[in-house]
């Protein structure tokens, strides 16, 4: 069983608007690698020039930040599903009903 | 209890365990009920805090206007706040807020300056800088103004440390960084082994999809290496624990708080095996102003729609 990628509106761009990819497992830095050939510039938009995770990505495995985990290191192992996430402002001040 | 002031009746929240909620017998799940301040939020804490701070720089005088981007609830306390202490407040919100809110502010003395709706909380952020460089306007910012964090290191780390000495994990919403940074360093002073969670909502596509990267943000007071570990939940669970929370518990809390609490048993079952112990969660408000989602009343499918339609974090 493959590892189920999320892959959020910002970066649909760049998988041919798709919402879902399925990936083999590994490192969360495998995974990316995975990603990248298959969308070349995918890689660019995710980690910094040296390597290490963009300051406004997070990356999920099983809802888990991989900040907190290992990092580029966290393993991805069948089954797993990984979001990749902007992080956008929070708190309480951002409930404001939409268009009601 | 007798207060000189309502201000003076900010804080020293109650610690409810809620056994129902602990997932193991060597566990206890205790949450801090910060709807009981006096406006009904956490935001009453880091409201006075920012306005003694504006005080004590000198940078708040009487002639000047305090004004914030908001529509929640750090408006309707600074709003209450600014009332007692004598300063006009102006809260600068997106134009499509609800009625509710709107009404909210206004009941509490607020002025309103609306900022395009499209563009979000960031819009409003935006807009309320350009207006701030304007010398009659103050500015606390509460995702950049020191004070957020330290009303939470003084008063909620302060009081969890008072009424449970052994906690062996917090866990909280993550929004400013504010209730994290300040509780959490307070904490790991007194135990450094302390695990500091972070709860953090999965807002709706549409939420998502009206932003870019180059959008993304993250508070300058928020010190991200003092967490342990950060879990994303979706509003399908934070909904379910908001009402577990009420009928098993009799707690009516905020929508947020159903995602602290399915983050607290996660910790939970982790202490469990390493051993026990307690921990402590904050549930940010209570469910008022929640009311119009129908988070209680409809099926659990209309609920997670109504709920992922509105900014419920």
């Amino acid at each position: 069983m493959p590892v189920a990628v999320r892959i959020p509106t910002v970066f649909r761009k760049f998988t041919s608007g798709e919402s879902q990819v399925q990936v083999d497992p590994g490192t969360i830095g495998d995974l990316i690698g995975q990603l990248d050939n298959r969308y070349p510039g995918f890689k660019r938009q995710v980690l910094t020039d040296d390597g290490s995770l963009h300051r406004f990505v997070n990356v999920y495995v099983n809802d888990e930040d991989i900040r907190y985990i290992e990092r580029l290191d966290t393993r991805a192992t069948e089954g797993d599903t990984v979001s990749l996430l902007p992080s956008v402002a929070g708190g309480s001040d951002r409930l404001d009903d939409r268009g009601h | 209890m007798k207060y000189k002031s309502i201000l003076d009746a900010i804080g020293q929240t109650p610690l409810v365990q809620v056994p129902s909620l602990s997932p193991a017998d060597n566990v206890r799940i205790w949450v801090k009920l910060e709807g009981q301040n006096p406006t009904g939020s956490v935001k009453d804490r880091v409201a006075l805090a920012l306005i003694e701070a504006g005080e004590a720089s000198g940078e708040l005088t009487k002639d000047r206007i305090v004004l914030e981007p908001t529509s929640g609830n750090t408006g309707v306390s600074l709003a209450m706040v600014c009332s007692i202490r004598g300063y006009r407040f102006t809260a600068v919100m997106p134009d499509n807020a609800s009625a509710e809110r709107v009404s909210l502010l206004r009941a509490f003395g607020a002025d309103i300056v609306y900022s395009e709706g499209a563009k979000g909380t960031n819009g409003s952020v935006a807009l309320a800088q350009e207006m701030a460089r304007d010398d009659k306007y103050h500015m606390p910012f509460q995702y950049g103004n020191e004070a957020n964090v330290t009303a939470h290191y003084n008063g909620t780390g302060r009081e969890i440390i008072d009424d449970l000495p052994e906690v062996k994990a917090f866990v909280a919403g993550l929004g400013t960084g504010g209730t994290l940074t300040g509780v959490g360093r307070r904490l790991k002073e007194h135990d450094p082994a302390i695990k500091i969670i972070a709860a953090e909502p999965q807002l709706g596509e549409l939420v998502y999809g009206l932003r870019s990267l180059e959008d993304g943000y993250v508070p300058p007071i928020f010190d991200p290496d003092i967490l342990d570990g950060k879990v994303m939940v979706r509003a399908r669970e934070s909904i379910a624990w908001t009402r577990a929370l009420l009928t098993r518990e009799g707690i009516f809390a905020g929508i947020s708080a159903g995602a602290v609490i399915w983050v607290a048993q996660r910790t939970a079952e982790r202490l469990s095996s390493q051993g026990g112990g307690d921990v402590v969660c904050l549930l940010a408000d209570a469910g008022w102003k929640y009311i119009s989602t129908e988070a209680w009343t409809q099926d659990i499918d209309t609920a997670e729609e109504q709920v992922e339609a509105v900014l419920w974090w």
